[in-house]
C-alpha cells in the first residue's frame, strides 16, 4: 500500500529534482500520446528536444532560443514575485499587449526622426504602458476588493482588442496599401531592436531578461522586500504582524509584473516581430504563468524553464512542419508538461512509503 | 477484585521518526475517573484516538468488558460504548443545539423527541441547555454543554474528554466536575486528560502518567501533591519560577477608550477598553477564549489601527502606527499563534528571527538583509533561551511547540522591550518550558519593562501578575491586585458561568 508522508521541513533535493522528473514524464507521457496519433514517438521527442539545438539547421533554431525564451523569463521573472506573495497575475499577456503598442507607438510618432534617444524612450514607454495596464486590476482589488485573477485575465482580452483597433486604425501603415498593421520598425534604424551579435539572437530584450533574472534573485535572497514578498505568500497574518503593508505589496508586484511584461512587448514589436499587427501577440503571456511555476519561482530555474519551453516552441513547430503533428498536439505537450510538474510537486513536502497492510 | 471496563495492555503505534505509544498498559475500571497525565508531546492524543478508534495501534490488544476490542472506526467505539469530547468542538453554529446533537448521533430520532431527551439529560446531569437556542449564541461552556449531552444520549459506558476545561470559567469547571461525578457514581468510567494538575487532584481516582509514549508512573492524585505529579511527567526536577520583588515605575503603557471591531467575521470587537501598565509591572489579563485576546493583541501590535490617543506609549499616541514604528518605539508583542502569526513554518529559525528583529537589532542596511547578523541574533535566542534544536537553518514547523514558544518569546525578550504584550506565552508548552517562559518575563519586568500578559491559564496568570483583570465578549472587567483574589472572584471577573447555575436536582 503506498502512503504519503508528510516530511518535517520541504527537501531541498527533490525542489530541484522534480521539475527533471515532470520533463521526464512529460516525455513519456507526450511520446504515448504522439504514438496514438499514429506517428513514431521517439522520433517526435528527438525533434523537439534534439533537432533545434544540433539538428541539421540548428544554425537556424540555436537564435531562435533566445529570441522566444527571452520575453518568457521576462514576464514569468515578474510574475513569480507575485505569485510567490500570494498575488495572482493572470494577465501578463495584456499587459505584453499594450507594452508593446505604447513603445511602438512612441517610436512610430518620432519616424522619421533619427535619434539615439528614440529607443529608450520606446523602453521607457513600453515599461510604462505594461505598468498601467496591470495598475488596473490592482487598483480596483485595493480599492473595490475585487479578484485580480478575474479582472486581469479579462483585461487580457480588452488589449486584443486594442491591438486590432490599433492595428487597423491609428498605427496602420499610411503606405501600405490598406494592409492592416503598422510600419515596420525593424526598417526605422533609430527604433529597430536590432540583434547585438549577428547570428546569436542577442537582441536588447534578452539583455533585460538577465538583468531581470539577477535583480530578482538578489531582490529574493537578500533585500528585505523580497523577504516580505516570501513572507506574504508562506504566511500572511505573521507579514501584517511583522509590519508588512498588504496594499503596498499588492502595488510593487502587479506593477512590477506590468513593467516587465510590457517591456517583454515593447523589445518583441520592435525586434523579432518588428510591426503592430492584429495577431502579434503568441501567447508569450500565459506560457510564462508556465514558465514561472517550472522554474520553482526562483529566478534561475525560470531562467532554465524558460529556455526548455522555448526549445518545445521551437521544437514543436518543427514537429508540425516536418512530421505533420497537429499544434494541439504540441500544445497539449506544453500543457502536460505543467501539470506533471504540479503533480510530482507533492514529493517535494511529502514522501512516499511502501507499507505493508496494517494489521486490523 | 472485578474486572476493569477497559484493559489497554502493550498498545504500540510508532509514527515516522516518533513512537508515539510504546507499550502502554493500564485498566480503567467502573465508574472510576481516570486522568491521563502528560506534557504535548507524550502521547496522550494518539492512545485516546486508538481507544475511539480514530487510529490504528501498530500492535497490542484492548478488552473492553472482557470481550476483544478494536474499532475500526468511531462508529464502533460509540456502539461499543465508548464516548468522547473533544478539545476543539464539532458544531455547526448556524444550526439549533437540538440539530447538532442529531447529526452526532447514529440513528437521531424525531427533533421534536430529541428535544425532550435533551432536557431530560440536561436536567437529570446539572447541564442546562435550552435544545432550541441557536449554537453561534452560545458561550463556550454551554457549546461543551452541547458536546456532553450528545455523548451522554448514547448512554456510554467510558467517557473521554481531552482537555474539558481549558475554555471554562471557574464556575463553569465546577458545574462540569459535578456533573462528571454524578456519572461516575452511575457506574460510567472517564478519561479524563488535563494537565492542569489541582483540577485533576480534586477530580480524578486514578492517575497515569504518560512521558515519551510510555506509561511511566501511576499515582492517586488526592495523595500526590501537584508539584511531585509535575515532576513525574516531565521527568525531573525543575525550578519554579522566583519572583523578585519589584517598585513599579512610570505608566509604560495606557490604552483608553480602546474600541475596534475585529477583522474576522467571527470574532470579538473590543469595546471602550481603558487600562494602564507601569514599567517594572505585569498585568495578567484573563478570560475564556474568543473574548477578544487576540483582538487585543493585534490592537496592540499595530496589526489593527485605532485612534491615535486610544494607546499611549511612554506618552506617546500610537494608535495609528504600523508593527514596525511601534517596535521602534520599544513596544513589542508575541501572538498566541506559533505557527503562521508569530513565526513563519516554512522558513528558517534565521529568516524567522529577522521577522521582528530587523529594526530592533539592526539587522538591515539600506534595505539589505544582513543575513550575517540575523544568523547571529537566532543562534542568541536558541542558546539564551534554551531552544532545542540541531541550529537556525532549521525550518520553524519542524521544533516542538514548546520549543518555537520559546524561541518566539525569547527573540521579543532579547530586542529588550519598554513593553512586551504576550497572548498564551505558555499554551501548550511542556512544564519545564513554561517555567522558563514565566521566569523569563519576571525578569523582563524586575529589569524596568512593563509586561501585559493575557493568558487563559489562571494559574500562570497567579504566579506572575501584580494586578489582574479579565475579558469579557470584548469588555474589560475592573482591574484588581491579584494578591488575595479568590477563585469566586476570578471566576466572577471572567463572567461567572455566563447566566448559568448549576441545575438543582
Amino acid at each position: 500500500m503506498l502512503k504519503l508522508e508528510k516530511r518535517p521541513q520541504p527537501s531541498r533535493l527533490w525542489t530541484w529534482v522534480t521539475p527533471l522528473l515532470a520533463v521526464v514524464i512529460t516525455m513519456l507521457a507526450g511520446g504515448a500520446l504522439f504514438a496514438a496519433l499514429g506517428k513514431d514517438p521517439v522520433e517526435a521527442i528527438a525533434t523537439i528536444f534534439w533537432q533545434p539545438l544540433f539538428g541539421e539547421f540548428a544554425f537556424y533554431y540555436r537564435p531562435q532560443l533566445l529570441i522566444k525564451g527571452a520575453p518568457l523569463i521576462l514576464i514569468a521573472i515578474g510574475l513569480s514575485l507575485g505569485f510567490r506573495a500570494g498575488i495572482w497575475n493572470i494577465g501578463a499577456e495584456g499587459q505584453y499587449i499594450v507594452g508593446a503598442l505604447t513603445g511602438a507607438g512612441v517610436g512610430l510618432a518620432f519616424y522619421p526622426t533619427e535619434s539615439v534617444l528614440v529607443f529608450p524612450l520606446m523602453v521607457l514607454a513600453g515599461a510604462l504602458g505594461g505598468w498601467a495596464w496591470a495598475m488596473i486590476p490592482a487598483v480596483l482589488k485595493l480599492r473595490f476588493g475585487t479578484n485580480e485573477i478575474l479582472v486581469s485575465l479579462m483585461l487580457v482580452y480588452v488589449a486584443e482588442q486594442l491591438l486590432a483597433a490599433m492595428a487597423l486604425g491609428p498605427m496602420k501603415n499610411p503606405e501600405g496599401m490598406g494592409f492592416p498593421g503598422s510600419r515596420n520598425l525593424r526598417q526605422y534604424e533609430s527604433a529597430h531592436n536590432a540583434e547585438l551579435i549577428t547570428g546569436t539572437g542577442m537582441h536588447w530584450g534578452v539583455v533585460a531578461a538577465f538583468i531581470a533574472v539577477i535583480f530578482a534573485y538578489v531582490l529574493l535572497t537578500r533585500h528585505s522586500l523580497g523577504y516580505h514578498i516570501r513572507l506574504t505568500g508562506q504566511a500572511p497574518r505573521a507579514a501584517r504582524f511583522a509590519g508588512v503593508r498588504p496594499a503596498r505589496l499588492v502595488l510593487v508586484c502587479l506593477g512590477t509584473a506590468g513593467a516587465l511584461a510590457g517591456l517583454a512587448g515593447m523589445f518583441e514589436v520592435s525586434g523579432p516581430a518588428g510591426q503592430v499587427s492584429i495577431d502579434f501577440n503568441v501567447g508569450y503571456g500565459f506560457t510564462a504563468i508556465i514558465v514561472a511555476f517550472l522554474g520553482r519561482l526562483h529566478p534561475l530555474g525560470i531562467l532554465l524553464a524558460g529556455l526548455l519551453m522555448a526549445l518545445t516552441y521551437i521544437g514543436g513547430e518543427i514537429a508540425q512542419s516536418n512530421m505533420g503533428l497537429p499544434a494541439a498536439a504540441i500544445q497539449l505537450f506544453q500543457g502536460m508538461l505543467l501539470f506533471f510538474l504540479l503533480a510530482v510537486d507533492v514529493l517535494t513536502n511529502y514522501r512516499i512509503r511502501f507499507m505493508s497492510r496494517e494489521v486490523a | 477484585m472485578t474486572t476493569p471496563l477497559l484493559s489497554i495492555s502493550g498498545l504500540t503505534k510508532a509514527y515516522p521518526g516518533v513512537v508515539a505509544n510504546d507499550a502502554v498498559s493500564f485498566d480503567i475500571m467502573e465508574g472510576e475517573v481516570h486522568a491521563l497525565l502528560g506534557e504535548n508531546g507524550a502521547g496522550k492524543s494518539t492512545l485516546v484516538k486508538m481507544i475511539y478508534g480514530l487510529v490504528k495501534s501498530d500492535s497490542g490488544t484492548m478488552t473492553l468488558h472482557g470481550a476483544p476490542y478494536a474499532p475500526p472506526d468511531p462508529h464502533a467505539a460509540r456502539k461499543a460504548g465508548v464516548a468522547m469530547v473533544f478539545q476543539h468542538f464539532s458544531l455547526f453554529e448556524a444550526m439549533s443545539v437540538a440539530e447538532n446533537v442529531a447529526l452526532g448521533m447514529e440513528e437521531p430520532p424525531r427533533l421534536r423527541d430529541l428535544a425532550t431527551r435533551i432536557r431530560e439529560v440536561s436536567e437529570t446531569y446539572g447541564l442546562p441547555l435550552d435544545p432550541g437556542r441557536i449554537v453561534g449564541d452560545l458561550s463556550a461552556g454551554e457549546r461543551q454543554r452541547v458536546e456532553i449531552i450528545r455523548c451522554l444520549l448514547q448512554d456510554p459506558r467510558l467517557l473521554i474528554m481531552d482537555e474539558p476545561t481549558s475554555v471554562l470559567t471557574p464556575q463553569e469547571v465546577k458545574i462540569l466536575f459535578q456533573t462528571l461525578r454524578k456519572l461516575s457514581a452511575e457506574g460510567v468510567a472517564i478519561l479524563y486528560i488535563s494537565h492542569k494538575l489541582e483540577e485533576i487532584r480534586s477530580l480524578c481516582d486514578q492517575a497515569t502518567i504518560l512521558r515519551q509514549g510510555r506509561n511511566v508512573d501511576t499515582c492517586l492524585p488526592r495523595e500526590t501533591s501537584a508539584r511531585a505529579m509535575a515532576e513525574m511527567m516531565v521527568g525531573s526536577s525543575f525550578a519554579a519560577p522566583e519572583r523578585a520583588p519589584r517598585a513599579p515605575g512610570a505608566v509604560a503603557l495606557e490604552i483608553t477608550g480602546l474600541s475596534v471591531a475585529s477583522p474576522s467575521a467571527f470574532g470579538t470587537a473590543l469595546k471602550d477598553i481603558h487600562l494602564s501598565v507601569q514599567a517594572g509591572e505585569i498585568l495578567g489579563l484573563g478570560g475564556v477564549a474568543g473574548n477578544g485576546q487576540d483582538e487585543l493583541l493585534a490592537a496592540l501590535s499595530g496589526e489593527i489601527l485605532s485612534d491615535a490617543e486610544a494607546i499611549r506609549l511612554h506618552g506617546t499616541p500610537v494608535g495609528r502606527s504600523g508593527p514596525t514604528a511601534r517596535r521602534g518605539l520599544g513596544l513589542l508583542a508575541a501572538p498566541e499563534e506559533r505557527l503562521g502569526h508569530a513565526a513563519a513554518p516554512d522558513m528558517s529559525l534565521t529568516e524567522n528571527a529577522f521577522l521582528t528583529g530587523a529594526q530592533r537589532e539592526g539587522l538591515t542596511a539600506r534595505g539589505f538583509i544582513r543575513w550575517g547578523a540575523a544568523r547571529a541574533f537566532a543562534s542568541a535566542i536558541i542558546e539564551r533561551f534554551d531552544v532545542r534544536t540541531p541550529g537556525p537553518d532549521v525550518a520553524a514547523r519542524a521544533l516542538s511547540g514548546g520549543n518555537l514558544q520559546k524561541f518566539v518569546i525569547g527573540r521579543e525578550v532579547l530586542q529588550r522591550p519598554r513593553v512586551l504584550v504576550v497572548n498564551q506565552p505558555t499554551w501548550g508548552v511542556d512544564a519545564a518550558a513554561a517555567a522558563a517562559i514565566r521566569q523569563a518575563l519576571l525578569d523582563l519586568a524586575a529589569n524596568g519593562a512593563a509586561i501585559l500578559c493575557i493568558s487563559q491559564d489562571l494559574d500562570e496568570l497567579m504566579e506572575i501578575s501584580d494586578r489582574f483583570g479579565a475579558l469579557n465578549e470584548g469588555r474589560l472587567s475592573e482591574i484588581r491586585p491579584a494578591q488575595g483574589l479568590s477563585v469566586e472572584e476570578i471566576g466572577l471577573m471572567m463572567g461567572g458561568a455566563h447566566g448559568m447555575e448549576v441545575a438543582h436536582v
